[in-house]
Parts: C-alpha cells; sequence; structure tokens
C-alpha cells in the first residue's frame, strides 16, 4: 500500500468558497480504507464542513493517533500539516502544538480503540484541561487493523464476527466528555450526513475542547446481525434530539425564528448555532447535568441518542487559564525571549 | 554543660580544609540555617561544596547536610567527617560512627546522654541549645527556628567565623522582610555569646579569610538548567513531577515569571503545563516543537522510561525535542533520592527499532545553563531529540562555578526551516530529502502557505517527500540519511576537554558529569604518588574523533562512571569499535556522589603491580 495521489483535474463549473477555494482543495490523498467504511463518509464531512466555513485549509492542522480511524487524514486536507502520532497519544500532541501557536484551528482524529483504551487517560486530561480543538472519535467499537477485536465502546451483550459475546461495560466517551468539562458534546452518526456536517462546523467554529462521538460503523468487522455498532442497528436505534443549523458570525442573521421549535445559541466567534428541535422532550444542551441524566436514560433503553448534547458558549480555553500571550508562541523571538547578558550579571551577583 | 573528653587521638587541626555535616530531621527547618553557615564561609573567599543527603519523604525522617571545606577548591566529596552538628538523636550512633579519629562532636546537651554513647576518640562539645531557647523564646515554632541560627553563632565562634558576615547575609536574606533581621541577629548573637564563654573556641578546625572564590557563583544545576532554558529560548514546558528533576521546572517557573512576561500586555511569553504523566509530558514537547516551538521536559530515569515510544517517533519523524534527565538511582523505583549516572543506554538508544540520541552531560551548574540553552539550538538544528543528563548530586546541590555568561550578539538556530518566501521563490520542498548532504532535511512549520510545503508526519515509514511508502529502499535510504545526520551532530556538539597529565604517560580516564570534580583531585593526588594520568571529559554523544583519538593514544583508559554495567564503557565499545581490554570498568553505584579517594581505588585495582596507597 502507497500514497495514491488524487488526480488535479477541475471541473471548471465547481463552486468556490468565500476565499477562492474549491471542494477539491480541501480534499487529501484517495482512501486506501475498505469501501463503504463508515470513516469515509466522515472524512467526507469534514472536507464539507471546512469548504463552507471559508476555512484556509493551510491554517488547519490535524491530528491524529494509530487506527483506521487515525488513518483518514491522509484522506482530507491535503494543503494541511498533518500529524499521525503513536497509539492513544494525540491529544498530547495536540495540546502542544495548540500551545505553540493559538492561532490555527485544530483538529483531532480519533478511535474509539484509540482514545477509549489505550488513550483513555489522554483523553480524559485534554478534556480537562480545556484544549481549543474539536476532537472526533470515530466510533467502530471494533478493532479493525487487528482483524476484528471488541473495543472499550463495544455495548455489553453485542456479538463479534467470529460469534464472541462482549462482556464488558461500554466506555461512553459522550458521558465521560460532559462529566469532564467539555464545552461542546455532539453524538452523530457516520450515515447521517445532514447531521453531522452542521456538527463539524459548529464544533470548529467553537472556542474550546469540542468533542464529537461519531458512530461509524466497521463495514468488515462489526457490520453484522448482534453487533450494535451495525449501520441497521444504529438506524434503527437512532434517537436525534435536534437539528442543528450554523450560521457564521460574518453574515447577517435575517430569519425570525419561531419560538418553541428553535432555540439559538450564540457561540464565543460570533457564530449563531441554530438548533431545531426533533423531539417532544424539553432537552436543553445547556444544562450538563440534564444532559448527563438524559443520556444515561436512553442508553439503557439501548437508544443512541444523537445530536448537539451539551454547549457552553462562555467556555475559556487553555490559553485563557495560562494568561499566554496573544502573539503565537512559536513566533517570538531574541527580543521577547532572552533576558541577555545585563540581567545575567544581576543574577550572578544575587548568587555570590 | 561544657564536656570534653581528654583523648589519646590528637585533636584534628585544620584551616579551610575540612568537612562538616550537620544531622537534621527533615521538615525542622534546618536547612536555610545550614546553607547560611556555607554561604558564610564562601563569602569569607574560602570555597565551600556543600550537599543534602535527604530521604524519599516529607518529615520525621533523618536528613545531613554536608558541607566540604577546601581552600584548595576541591568540590567533590570526600570520605569521613571531622566536625558533626549531631541534632538528630535518631542517627546518634550512625553520626558518630562517621566522625574521623580526632574529629569533634557538636550536640544539644539538654538531655544529659549516657557516657557509654560516646567515643573517646573525639572532641565533645556539647551547648544546651534546647534549655536556651526554652528560656528565650515562648512560641514552639520559634523555638524549633532559632535554635537553628543559635547553633550557626556557635559554630562561628568555634570555627572562627566572622559573626559579621553572617549578619550582612541575614539582612540580604529577609530584604524583603525587615522586622525578622533583629530577631535572626539577636538568635545568632545568643549562640556566639553562649560559645564564646562556655566551649573551646577556637576548634582545631578554622576558617580564614582566603581568595580563593573570586567571582565564582554558588547555584545547583537545576536552576542553573532552568534558567538556561529561559537564555535559549523554550516557550513551552510539559512535566510530571518527578524526584530530582521537579525543581528543575519550578526555577523555570520562577525564573519565567520575572523574565517572561509581556512588558505591555502582562501576559506570559511561555506556557507551563503539568501534565497527567510522562507520555503526555513529552508527547505535548514534540507537538509543541512539530508546531515551531522550543520545547522542553525534564524528568529522571523512570519517566525516560514512560516515554520511549515517543523518543522513537521523534527520532524518525524529525522533531525537536529537549529532555533534562536529572538522574537518580534506578532500576525501577530504585532510590529516588541518590545519584547515579545510570541513564546513558536508555537514553542513547530510547525506543524500538535503531535509534541514537544526543546527549549531552554538564560537569556543573554552568555547563548546565551554557548546554541547557544550547541544547534548543541543537534540537532544532539536527531535528531530533537532545537529551541534557545532569544527576542528582549536580542537579540538587549548590555548587560553586564560573558565572554564568551569555553573548547578546548570539541569535537562535532555528534550523532548516523553509519560510513562506522560499516557498514563494519556488524551493524544493522536501521534508525528507537531503538537500544539503549533511542528513539535515528541511521543514516547514504548519500554516506556512497556503499551497505549498505542508506535509503529513508520521511514524511509518515515507519517502523523501513524506509520502507514505513500505517500500525497503525508500525506508533504508531514509534511515541511511539518519545515519548521517547523526555525523553532523558530531561536528555541532561540544567537544571533550582533555586534562594532560604533568609528564607523558599511556594511561588515561574518561569520565563525564558530576565525576569532574573528584576525577580532577584524584589526578592531583595520583600525581604526589607518581602515577600521571590524562583525563579526557566526555561533555557530549556522539563521541567526535577527539575521543577516538585520546583512546588510540594510550595503552591503558579508566573508564570512570557512576553506574554498576559501565554503560560508557560499553557505548565506547559499541560506537567506536575499541578493543574493549583496553577499557577498564571503574564504576561507584551505591547512590552516593563518587569521591577523588574512590577512584583512585577503582583505578589501582586494575594495577595490581601498585601497591595500596
Amino acid at each position: 500500500m502507497t500514497f495514491l495521489p488524487k488526480p488535479k483535474l477541475h471541473h471548471p463549473d465547481l463552486a468556490e468558497n468565500a476565499l477562492g477555494y474549491t471542494r477539491r482543495d480541501y480534499e487529501g490523498a484517495i482512501s486506501t480504507l475498505c469501501a463503504g467504511c463508515g470513516h469515509d463518509s466522515i472524512s467526507a464531512a469534514i472536507v464539507r464542513a471546512c469548504f463552507e466555513l471559508d476555512l484556509p485549509p493551510h491554517r488547519i492542522a490535524k491530528l491524529s493517533g494509530i487506527g483506521c480511524s487515525s488513518k483518514t487524514p491522509t484522506y482530507f486536507l491535503g494543503n494541511s500539516h498533518g500529524f499521525n502520532s503513536v497509539h492513544g497519544r494525540m491529544p498530547s500532541v495536540l495540546t502542544g502544538a495548540n500551545l505553540a501557536n493559538r492561532d490555527l484551528v485544530y483538529l483531532g482524529v480519533s478511535g474509539d480503540g484509540d482514545s477509549a483504551s489505550i488513550g483513555l487517560g489522554q483523553f480524559a486530561h485534554a478534556m480537562r484541561r480545556g484544549v481549543n480543538m474539536t476532537y472526533i472519535v470515530m466510533n467502530n467499537g471494533v478493532y479493525g487493523l487487528t482483524k476484528g477485536q471488541f473495543s472499550a465502546t463495544s455495548d455489553k451483550g453485542a456479538k463479534s464476527k467470529s460469534g464472541a459475546i462482549n462482556r464488558d461495560e461500554a466506555i461512553d466517551l459522550v458521558g465521560l466528555a460532559l462529566q469532564l468539562g467539555a464545552s461542546f458534546v455532539a453524538r452523530s452518526f457516520s450515515g447521517d450526513k445532514a447531521q453531522l456536517v452542521p456538527l463539524i462546523k459548529a464544533a470548529l467554529s467553537h472556542q474550546g475542547p469540542a468533542f464529537i462521538d461519531c458512530i461509524s460503523p466497521c463495514i468488515t468487522f462489526n457490520n453484522h446481525q448482534g453487533s450494535t455498532k451495525s449501520f441497521d442497528y444504529v438506524r434503527a436505534h437512532n434517537e436525534s434530539i435536534n437539528f442543528l443549523d450554523l450560521i457564521p458570525a460574518r453574515e447577517e442573521i435575517t430569519v425570525a425564528f419561531e419560538p418553541g421549535t428553535v432555540e439559538t445559541v450564540r457561540q464565543h466567534d460570533g457564530s449563531l448555532l441554530k438548533l431545531r428541535k426533533l423531539d417532544d422532550t424539553d432537552y436543553n444542551p445547556r444544562d450538563r447535568l440534564a444532559a448527563m441524566s438524559f443520556l444515561a436514560k436512553h442508553r439503557d433503553a439501548g437508544e443512541i441518542v444523537t445530536g448537539l448534547l451539551y454547549i457552553d458558549p462562555e467556555e475559556t480555553d487553555l490559553h485563557d487559564q495560562l494568561g499566554t500571550t496573544a502573539t503565537p508562541l512559536n513566533s517570538l523571538t531574541e527580543a521577547e525571549l532572552c533576558p541577555g547578558a545585563a540581567v545575567l550579571a544581576k543574577l550572578n551577583a544575587a548568587l555570590r | 554543660m561544657l564536656q570534653i573528653v581528654k583523648t589519646e587521638t590528637a585533636a584534628l587541626q585544620a584551616v579551610n580544609d575540612f568537612v562538616v555535616k550537620f544531622a537534621n530531621v527533615n521538615g525542622s527547618g534546618s536547612a536555610s540555617a545550614n546553607q547560611l553557615f556555607a554561604r558564610s564561609i564562601m563569602r569569607m573567599g574560602v570555597p565551600v561544596a556543600p550537599r543534602n543527603i535527604f530521604p524519599s519523604n516529607i518529615q520525621g525522617l533523618p536528613t545531613w547536610y554536608e558541607i566540604r571545606v577546601s581552600e584548595a577548591g576541591h568540590l567533590a566529596a570526600r570520605e569521613g567527617t571531622d566536625l558533626m552538628v549531631a541534632m538528630n538523636p535518631q542517627t546518634w550512633d550512625q553520626d558518630l560512627a562517621s566522625l574521623r579519629p580526632g574529629g569533634y562532636l557538636f550536640y544539644d546537651s539538654t538531655r544529659a546522654i549516657p557516657q557509654s554513647r560516646f567515643r573517646e576518640d573525639i572532641t565533645i562539645i556539647g551547648m544546651p541549645l534546647t534549655e536556651l531557647c526554652n528560656a528565650a523564646y515562648q512560641d514552639a515554632r520559634q523555638r524549633q527556628l532559632f535554635k537553628n541560627i543559635i547553633y550557626v553563632g556557635a559554630l562561628a565562634a568555634l570555627l572562627d567565623i566572622e559573626i559579621e558576615v553572617i549578619e550582612t547575609l541575614l539582612k540580604e536574606q529577609f530584604r524583603a522582610k525587615e522586622k525578622l533581621i533583629a530577631p535572626n541577629i539577636q538568635a545568632l548573637h545568643m549562640g556566639r555569646d553562649y560559645a564564646r564563654d562556655h566551649l573551646p573556641c577556637p576548634l582545631g578546625l578554622t576558617i580564614r579569610r582566603g581568595t580563593a572564590i573570586g567571582d565564582l557563583i554558588s547555584m545547583d544545576g537545576n536552576t542553573a538548567a532552568a534558567l538556561g532554558a529561559v537564555y535559549g529560548g523554550a516557550t513551552v514546558a510539559a512535566w510530571y513531577p518527578i524526584t530530582p528533576s521537579t525543581s528543575l521546572v519550578e526555577a523555570f517557573m520562577k525564573y519565567c515569571a520575572k523574565l517572561r512576561i509581556d512588558p505591555r500586555t502582562g501576559k506570559n511569553n511561555f506556557a507551563i503545563v503539568q501534565a497527567e504523566d510522562e507520555l503526555a509530558s513529552i508527547g505535548m514537547v514534540i507537538g509543541a516543537a512539530w508546531n515551531g516551538a522550543r520545547a522542553f521536559t525534564a524528568t529522571s530515569g523512570p519517566g525516560i522510561s514512560l516515554m520511549q515510544e515517543f523518543l522513537g517517533l521523534a527520532y524518525f519523524a524529525e522533531i525537536p525535542a529537549v529532555l533534562f534527565d536529572v538522574q537518580r538511582a534506578g532500576p525501577s523505583t530504585g532510590m529516588p533520592t541518590r545519584t547515579q549516572q545510570c541513564d546513558l543506554l536508555i537514553s542513547a538508544y530510547a525506543s524500538h527499532g535503531d535509534t541514537k540520541h544526543v546527549l549531552l552531560f554538564p560537569e556543573d551548574p554552568h555547563e548546565c545553563f551554557t548546554f541547557g540553552a544550547q541544547a534548543f539550538d541543537l534540537a532544532d538544528r539536527l531535528q531530533t531529540p537532545i537529551f541534557v543528563m545532569l544527576d542528582l548530586e549536580i542537579g540538587m546541590n549548590e555548587r560553586l562555578c564560573r558565572p554564568l555568561t551569555w553573548d547578546d550578539t548570539k541569535r537562535m538556530d532555528r534550523g532548516k526551516v523553509m519560510t513562506h518566501a522560499d516557498l514563494e521563490a519556488g524551493k524544493t520542498f522536501g521534508r525528507y530529502l537531503d538537500a544539503d548532504h549533511d542528513g539535515i532535511p528541511y521543514r516547514t512549520y504548519p500554516g506556512t502557505h497556503s499551497s505549498k510545503g505542508s506535509y503529513f508526519t508520521r511514524g511509518t515509514s515515507k519517502d523523501e517527500f513524506a509520502r507514505y511508502t513500505e517500500a525497503g529502499a525508500a525506508y533504508v535510504a531514509n534511515m541511511e540519511r539518519l545515519l548521517r545526520k547523526f555525523r553532523t551532530a558530531e561536528t555541532l556538539v561540544p567537544a571533550p576537554q582533555i586534562r594532560s597529565a604533568e609528564t607523558p604517560t599511556r594511561l588515561g580516564a574518561l569520565y563525564f558529569g558530576s565525576s569532574s570534580a573528584a576525577m580532577r583531585e584524584a589526578q592531583d593526588l595520583l600525581t604526589t604518588q607518581n602515577l600521571d594520568i590524562d583525563l579526557l571529559r566526555i561533555r557530549a554523544f556522539p563521541f567526535n574523533d577527539d575521543v577516538r583519538h585520546f583512546i588510540d593514544n594510550h595503552d591503558t583508559l579508566f573508564v570512570i562512571e557512576q553506574n554498576r554495567d559501565g554503560q560508557l564503557r560499553t557505548m565506547l565499545i559499541n560506537e567506536l569499535e575499541t578493543n574493549p581490554a583496553k577499557l577498564k570498568r571503574c564504576v561507584h553505584y551505591d547512590g552516593t556522589p563518587i569521591t577523588a579517594r574512590r577512584i583512585i581505588a577503582l583505578i589501582e585495582a586494575h594495577l595490581p603491580h601498585r601497591s595500596a596507597p
């Protein structure tokens, strides 16, 4: 398996965004994942979200760990710097990158093995530290590259392709993200692009730790009868609570919303989240405790709740907490960094 | 209260050349009084080498503070104690036993100690410290703290230290809390007056004003390394607390708070994150450095063990990183508060697969500072992890050294970074392309250019343009280039230093880091015993040709190191293909710092024809 470049032929009528980029400018190399893999749909959703948000591709940094999901950054945003790090450690690498340059947009991509097993600690600490990033877990409940072992997000009682029954409790990353202080928490499904693209756009616009757990069926090892992460199972049990639309900050908001059915949330960057409620419940995405209880209740009923589950638009990020200068640390020079010989002479004098 | 035991053994007599040891209980506030005592001798122009000997514990266990006074400037530890200040009943027997025959014992005589618990060949000086304190102070904490100052006053009288020197130090120490000055000086005088009136002042051991200090400074290596990181332009520090490296990051915090605040906005020109573990620390350092910041972590052996996977990534993906490894005794948890030089192999060859890393070996705080700053230039230039190898002995003890120096005309070497202008000008960018034939490729920072210069960083194999490939030829070409890069590193790292014997000799010794003071003293002592040995101090790995020539030019070489297995010796054999028979393993690894006498004994064990001195 080697690198597969995409042909650079552009259709002359290809639509351009406000920066003059086409969708092609946000694409990457051809995917080498299995045909029909849920992850490829998420890659496509990322491409579309970045295109529609008019993000300059080179101002995004994409980082991942190890696994099928972590390979995907090769398949989107080919003009962005990417970093395929070590298994389960993307959060620390992303945290460091973010400390070095607060002006880029950080997209972390991981999987359920990467984030819920080997990297659970780093996942947790990146959330509680408030790193400004979009963290997407492509969650298929299975280890694909090593051929079908259960992962830590496999539901108790789920059946593997070889017929084994999972005896362990599942780790719910959404529940953890809520508890650990993520300020944007969503769940979606790779098969529901209409829901997923606006969620990714909103997450990328969010100033703080934004987490999206995206159920993404493994077509090869976890799409059979008895799996709780198959296309059929997720479609049948998907309980979508709201539909999100994002209006970027620069667009004038002219639409008047019908009260009661649509909730709006203004984010820190000025963008407006328009949330259309899809169920009868009085779900409030700004109530962290209620979200946790709602999710637990539905999980016990075998339902997979999707949508924007929690948002705190006033969240501060790690840089705010550290009091870091507005200039990216990687562009400071001797003048700001090195105190010089005169200061050293004084320090010497105090050491005698 | 004064008890002087008449002995057959003559009481020790020495001026500016003896060892004083304080036996204390940790958490009793003795540390600052002991430091005051050490500094007062330094202010009298006489070199001192203080050492903390402490347990891995917070309160209640024994600690010692040892001060070697040496007008000749010997700063290594020395066996035996000449004056014991025995303030800890728990370690009484042990402390008494460590005194040299003819030595002096100073103790709190408030409570009577049976005659059988003393030795007959020493001078015993009892002073009712607790009784004096209880009479003078009501508050329990004051009694404890001033007791320490009182014994410093008494020692000043016993050793002939000028009391004005200590008064000046107290005034400097409490400049910001002026009302503490008078009571401290009062306590100091109380001790001095009592000693003058009741004790045999001065003892056979005395301090005489000297001129051996000059412009030397006294600081610990961790603090110096932290200051090096400030001067070297480090902006991101990620760390996990571990003895004996913790004080390095704490010093970095302290200096940043003073020297790195943006004067206009009051914001920080740095970011320090206490990570959840060492894996995350090194991950953050790698992420920050990938993104163009100068980043470091400080740790000890157990941390280096945990960082192995990431270090392989940094080596293979070619990401700068600076690690300060303040070594302690391993393996496993080992002896967290005891010194060793035992992380050479795990650092030099860190991670699975074929790797080689650059190591720097500072000998004292001056070099901790210099190498600490230089490490960031080397990391950026070589795009690889740089290890600055301290140990507890250098890191946590105050050491007299040359003043720190800085050249204001020096600029940071950010290495081979392609800029927006370079890319616009049409320069070919291949992330792993050896454009200059020195093994070092060019890199770009994320976000540089809208259509050129982006690349994908990965731990998997890739071609010269950073594209994924499992082709054997591309993999081998890349690995060979990394070797070329390592040879380039040889020309950039600090060169070894040679200290030749007075007369030509076929004997040589190789050593590094904190062994240097003891090694130099040993060379001087051996010269007086008519054994000439040339010295070569290794200051970095990879070894350069000077090391090879030195080995070629001597018949027998003693490799002096503070670990069990002779790790430096192994590396010399491995890297230079030296005949192992030529390299004599001379190891000291009980957790105490190596001494000159110990080195001489190790060398003489390999010279059976010489009788022991």
